[in-house]
């Protein structure tokens, strides 16, 4: 249609040693990810080599319908641009799973359109472009359902608690069962597969998305983010073995090896295997009744003003985010509170357990973003052998990454996960509005230790309340 | 086989360098690659640029239009978090700079 524009050949050298700039380009990108200081540079350089692989796609020879391809660009672009100048960093949980699934999505329509492509010239459908045709179409619908169910759960728009109906590990089992079938089905008939099938194929997957993820609780969707993540890279990688496109084919990969390699991280940190937190919510079953039957233990309460002695006189001070201070957006009260402290002399990190929030690396960008240095940001490994050289432990909205019961207790559901060792500092604070349990749906002994204060509080508000406090001693 | 050989390849190259990236910096991780992944909307390029029927405009526009969201919207986050890291960190007892932005 507009042949000005024609400047490589489809699937040429020259357009190939393009793309091979472009994944080269997010390999560098990545790679310079792993320092804070070099990162932003890499993730434009990563930005440089997709925009050598859009232009170079834009310039194909035989490129037509350029209306529809400015229109498609100019929706897209317009969105990603005003969602992500609006969206807060307490929100990127939902954000990243919400760009995740329109990654999908996209895939399993390419895969959709590949197939009625391959069927209208009617020639035989070479397996070997078939088969990851079929995976790209399963797996996209998959990560496009389940991402948007998981960013509606984060979003507060349906119930975060598990939602599960009665059998459904067999409804789930059929409907993987099915999709295999059909998918051999297809398979064998190569020569003209069915379309109808196809979004059969489609529409059974999208089912299975939801049914998985609708199951899964609030603080296991660090592990579901991932693995999704990982879902859409490996789909992402199968389009391009479909359409013989070599930067497809690794940039997939490269964002499928990232999202395996963090979903295994936050499941090790869990101390739950990854078929463990998808098939069986363990919020699902609060028959264990430790959910705030029966009469409260005794525990100790503090005002803020106690608090702020507590902090002011101590030498060292720890502060441990949870899910509760992006709730409460305190990550610039806490700071405040920090700064005080600091100003007297006393030292303050901040211990970071790898699930803490509801995505990898949660609690460190709302730390950033309250300008706290990246050197105090240490990892429960780094910070746990310091713990009983610590003054005071101050816990902000986390719960189950601090309950000892998980080191004394075996028959704790959470027996044996890694956590941030507080019961060990020489002081507790608990910045929390209620003894409520947490998402375990299990008491934590950590409130009920004698040497812990609990201070019964909105996050934001008790900070800001302590650093004043503080300032004026 | 070349196809296999590069994607096998390309997952010892992830696997080697994304598992050098900090846990403090995993949430930036993934939202890059989550914009990485978005170069499937080259598929839906390819799809719309060489369409010549009535649902495949339609089902290429929209994937276009995701992968855009995805692309865009993916980088562009990502950039705003690492500019919140990249800030200089503070010597350590000096206390009262004031985080601007």
């Amino acid at each position: 249609m507009s042949p000005l524009l024609a400047v490589f050949e489809p699937g040429g050298d020259a357009a190939t040693a393009l793309y091979i700039v472009a994944f080269s380009l997010f390999i560098i990108g990545i790679k310079m990810g792993t320092h804070p200081t070099t990162a932003k540079r890499g993730n434009l350089i990563a930005a440089g080599g997709m925009a050598v692989a859009v232009v170079t796609t834009l310039l194909l020879d035989g490129m037509g319908n350029w209306g529809l391809i400015v229109l498609g660009l100019g929706i897209g672009t317009a969105i990603g641009v005003i969602a992500s100048i609006r969206v807060q960093m307490t929100e990127m949980p939902q954000m990243v799973a919400l760009y995740n699934g329109v990654g999908g999505g996209a895939v399993a329509l390419i895969a959709w359109a590949e197939i009625r492509h391959g069927i209208s010239i009617g020639e035989d459908f070479p397996l070997d472009s078939l088969i990851p045709v079929l995976f790209a179409g399963v797996v996209g619908s998959v990560s496009f359902w389940g991402s948007n169910i998981a960013f509606a759960k984060l979003q507060d728009l349906i119930p975060t608690r598990p939602i599960a109906a009665p059998g459904q590990q067999v409804i789930n089992a059929i409907l993987v069962v099915a999709i295999v079938v059909i998918c051999v089905i297809l398979a064998l008939d190569h020569e003209s597969p069915s379309q109808a099938l196809f979004v059969l194929l489609l529409v059974l997957a999208a089912i299975l998305g939801n049914l998985v993820v609708l199951p899964i609780g609030g603080a296991d969707m660090p592990v579901v983010i991932s693995l999704l993540n990982a879902f859409t890279g490996l789909s992402a990688a199968a389009a391009g073995f479909a359409l013989d496109n070599v930067a497809l084919i690794v940039a997939g990969t490269l964002v499928g090896s990232s999202g395996t390699i963090l979903t295994l991280e936050m499941a090790t940190a869990m101390n739950r295997s990854v078929g463990n937190i998808l098939f069986s919510g363990f919020g699902g079953a609060p028959a264990g009744g430790g959910g705030g039957t029966g009469e409260e233990k005794p525990h100790v309460s503090i005002g803020a003003q106690d608090a702020a002695i507590k902090l002011a006189y101590a030498d060292t001070v720890v502060i441990v985010p949870g899910y509760g201070l992006a709730v409460a957006q305190a990550q610039h009260a806490i700071k405040e509170v920090a700064d005080e402290l600091e100003k007297r002399g006393v030292t303050v990190n901040y211990a970071i357990h790898p699930v803490a929030g509801r995505m990898p690396g949660h609690m460190n960008v709302l730390l950033a973003e309250a300008d706290v240095p990246y050197e105090q940001l240490k990892e429960m490994e780094e910070i746990n052998p310091e713990m009983s050289r610590t003054d005071v432990a101050v816990v902000v909205g986390a719960n189950d990454v601090t309950n000892p019961a998980a080191k004394n207790d075996p028959d704790s559901p959470i027996a044996g996960m890694p956590i941030i060792e507080v019961n060990e500092a020489q002081q507790v604070i608990v910045i929390k509005r209620s003894l409520s349990p947490g998402f375990a749906g299990i008491d934590n002994d950590l409130f009920y230790e004698p040497n812990t204060s609990m201070l019964f509080a909105d996050a934001k508000q008790a900070a800001a309340e302590i650093a004043s406090e503080i300032g004026n001693l | 086989m070349t196809e296999i050989t590069i994607f096998v390849l390309a997952v010892f190259v992830g696997f080697e360098v994304i598992s050098k990236v900090p846990t403090t910096l995993h949430t930036p991780l993934m939202s890059q690659t989550n914009a990485i992944h978005g170069i499937v909307m080259l598929g839906g390029l390819i799809v719309v640029g060489f369409a010549n029927d009535g649902l495949e405009y339609v089902i290429g526009t929209i994937a276009i239009a995701f992968g855009a969201i995805n692309i865009v919207g993916g980088f562009m986050v990502t950039d705003r978090m690492l500019g919140m890291f990249a800030r200089k960190p503070r010597p350590k007892g000096g206390a009262d700079e004031k985080g601007g932005a």
